[in-house]
């Protein structure tokens, strides 16, 4: 035991006198996870919304028109500036902008008078910016409400909505194609009409459920509710991307100390560590330990750092939080020991590692999260450890599940770990100088 | 039993189509040093491996203290020190933390590797240094520390692989000193090179390998007197004349081969002491005035260069 601590030690000692190797493995990650904690939502769960950009340009100028662009301006999801036709495609061709409003000249007379009527439909133009498109789907979501709610407020309240009605009646009552029943019944209704928008007219009545006031709206409201396993359990952004930064700095972290092995192999300070009373478990499996304490410690120091800055909580179950920890540091180190054992020089292994950690760390959600994956992918992505890190963390954290929760992730992680300590033993070229 | 301290027979290692050591055999006596001396590419860091336990053989065995390496390897260990070729040290760790982890691979308690660390940095005069940071030390001083991390285990047998490979001479007798004072303790030493003014200094018994082959075994004193050439006299004479008196030089008893350049003479005679005083008396006989004379006797290179029509170092 002896040989096997002096050998542990050398290495936290090695590793913690290198100050560039400490500030890569324990402050990088906290500083990217920063970012995209912000990004996913920091502590609030909820991204502070900035305003999707748009352009409109108002070719009508009508009373209807003016109404629409002011409805849009009132809306926090958008931010609106007017201008010019060919300012606002040149804004959203060169991407400045990605979506651009066109409201087409007589939009207010002809947008009433079909609200009732068959005729052709003024058309709105929307530019947009290709590669945006999901920006553009809820642009047009928005435009399509503001629209309604003020083209049926006109319809059923305004000049130009009484004008199209008192059209209609005259119509009806000179039409010889139409069935006497069917006429009368129309007439009727379209009287009625006429005579309750002349009454709301006159007697001022601003009833805010009236739908000559406020328009057609929206039938329903919704109200959200974050679902977590513990009441007060609050998504905190941070807590995600702590744990994908985390899971892929620690990573990179351990290959690269693994990297060290072949070093020293290279330097021949193998050659005297292995001239002593000592076997090939002691010394890899040493150097295993040392690299899963410090992938451990960046991990568990991310982690301190959200809690302390950022607010994370671990409202799951402490245990499970810890195992999980403990069993993505042994995975990192067993990884990185058999890049290292596969790999046989510190250039052939450190070029290896490149391609093998970005896609353990993409298939694993730890840029993007795993639910965006096409489901093929989402289900195959369960057998890989990186995917199991993040998800046990998951739990153990904002999702405050318990401790059963780590088991299977848990699991999955101290399985690879021994398969990947058998073949890096295996592989390992013990002579090779 | 058996009272050497190393012994191998047979041993052999081949890498692919080459066999870098072929069949070797010697024996180390207790207290011995044994010089294994040969150009690069000997196969002289391969046998040292092998004897460490570092490389496989593909035959033959090794014996330390007459049990087989191969079953008891970490008994064999514990009475060898190695000090590789190349400098096993950690740069960035101070030599007082180098020599605490190589002692802890031999499980010293923490009194006996205190005592053990404090007297190998006295012996190679680095203990006003034990605080340093190695990266900071010269190229001497990191041969020497070297050399103290294979002594803390107080093993029986040491192994030297080329420990003055880059130093300055003042570091060379350093080592040669503490390497005299580990032999004045009993230790046995088997210690490689391609220098043989340091196998003539230091050691008792000198193996010569070429090619994974022994091609001499003896003392330094036995190996010269292999040498075919023996010794030579290179005389300067005032007046040589035709050199008729030649033939009569060649017949003097001892003398093996002479050769005449102008007025400068080289005799080839086995011995000198017995050889010399016959030439000088036949040229006097002959009337020959001897201007100037000196003697060489055969060097370890020489007779490698007898041995194997190769020099000992590249040149």
């Amino acid at each position: 035991m002896k040989p096997f601590l002096a050998l542990v030690r050398k290495d936290l000692k090695l590793y913690f006198t290198d100050r560039r190797a400490v500030v890569l493995t324990f402050i990088v990650p906290v500083l990217i996870a920063w970012f995209f904690g912000a990004i996913l939502g920091g502590q609030s769960g909820k991204a502070k919304a900035t305003g999707i950009d748009v352009i409109v340009v108002d070719l009508d100028s009508s009373r209807l028109s003016d109404e629409v662009v002011s409805a849009l301006k009132r809306d926090s999801n958008l931010h609106v500036t007017q201008a010019t036709e060919s300012e606002a495609r040149n804004r959203v061709r060169s991407g400045h902008t990605p979506v651009g409003i066109i409201i087409p000249k007589n939009f207010g007379a002809e947008a009433a008078r079909v609200f009732f009527r068959p005729g052709l439909k003024p058309e709105i133009k929307l530019l947009l910016d290709p590669s945006r498109s999901a920006i553009a789907s809820m642009v047009r979501g928005i435009l399509m409400q503001h629209v309604m709610e003020t083209v049926s407020k006109e319809a059923f309240g305004g000049s130009a909505g009484k004008r199209v009605i008192q059209e209609s009646l005259r119509d009806l009552e000179n039409a010889t194609n139409f069935p006497g029943p069917d006429r009368q019944a129309l007439l009727s209704l379209l009287g009625s009409v006429d005579k309750w928008m002349d009454r709301t007219q006159t007697s001022g009545n601003s009833n805010q459920n009236n739908v000559a006031t406020t328009g057609l709206t929206i039938p329903f409201g919704t109200r959200e509710e974050p679902l977590t396993s513990r009441a007060g359990a609050v998504y905190n952004g941070y807590a995600h991307s702590i744990a994908g930064m985390g899971v892929q700095f620690t990573l990179m972290a351990a290959i690269d100390l693994a990297v060290g092995l072949l070093l020293e192999r290279q330097r021949g300070l193998w050659k005297r560590l292995r001239s002593a009373p000592i076997s090939r478990r002691t010394l890899l499996g040493s150097k295993g330990i040392s690299i899963a304490l410090i992938a451990m410690s960046s991990l568990a120091f991310s982690f301190f750092f959200g809690i302390v800055v950022f607010g994370v909580q671990v409202h799951g179950s402490f245990a499970g939080f810890l195992l999980s920890l403990f069993a993505f540091a042994l995975f990192a180190a067993s990884a990185g020991l058999l890049l290292a054992a596969f790999g046989m020089t510190p250039g052939a292994t450190r070029g290896l590692a490149i391609p093998v950690v970005l896609i353990m760390v993409m298939l694993g959600g730890a840029w993007v999260p795993a639910f965006l994956f096409p489901d093929w992918l989402q289900k195959i992505t369960l057998a890989i450890p990186t995917r199991s890190a993040v998800d046990a963390l998951d739990a153990m954290t904002w999702r405050g599940l318990g401790f059963n929760a780590v088991i299977v992730p848990v699991a999955v992680m101290l399985a690879y770990t021994a398969v990947f300590s058998w073949l890096a033993m295996a592989q390992f070229k013990w002579e090779a100088d | 039993m058996d009272a050497s301290i190393l012994q191998i027979r047979g041993l052999t290692k081949r890498y692919g189509p080459l066999t870098a050591v072929d069949a070797i055999s010697f024996v180390l006596n207790p207290g011995e040093c044994l010089g294994l001396l040969g150009p690069n590419g000997a196969g002289k860091t391969t046998t040292l491996s092998m004897i460490a336990g570092l490389v496989t053989p593909d035959a033959g065995e090794v014996r330390i203290q007459g049990r087989p390496l191969q079953t008891h390897a970490n008994d064999a260990k514990r009475q060898i020190g190695l000090v590789p070729q190349d400098l096993a040290l950690y740069d960035e760790l101070t030599a007082l933390d180098n020599l605490k982890l190589f002692g802890a691979l031999y499980s010293l308690d923490r009194p006996s590797l205190a005592a053990a660390i404090s007297g190998a940095l006295k012996l190679v005069g680095l203990t006003d240094r034990a605080k340093s940071c190695v990266k900071t030390f010269s190229g001497g001083m990191k041969r020497r520390l070297n050399l103290a991390a294979a002594l803390l285990h107080d093993p029986q047998l040491l192994l030297l692989d080329e420990p003055t490979v880059g130093v300055d001479p003042q570091s060379r007798n350093a080592i040669f000193e503490n390497i005299s004072a580990m032999r004045a303790r009993g230790k046995t030493v088997l210690y490689t090179t391609h220098y043989m003014e340091e196998v003539e200094r230091l050691c008792d018994r000198v193996v010569i390998m070429d090619r994974g082959k022994i091609v001499a075994d003896g003392t330094v004193a036995d190996l010269r007197t292999q040498g075919t050439n023996g010794c030579r006299l290179r005389l300067e004479l005032a007046n040589p004349g035709g050199g008729a008196w030649l033939s009569d030089l060649e017949k003097t008893a001892g003398v093996q081969s002479c050769e005449l350049k102008g007025n400068r003479l080289v005799v080839a005679i086995e011995d000198l002491a017995g050889g010399a005083a016959a030439v000088l008396r036949c040229l006097a006989e002959r009337g020959q005035t001897i201007v100037h004379i000196e003697s060489d006797r055969p060097n370890l290179e020489s007779v490698f260069l007898e041995m194997t029509g190769r020099n000992l170092r590249d040149k």
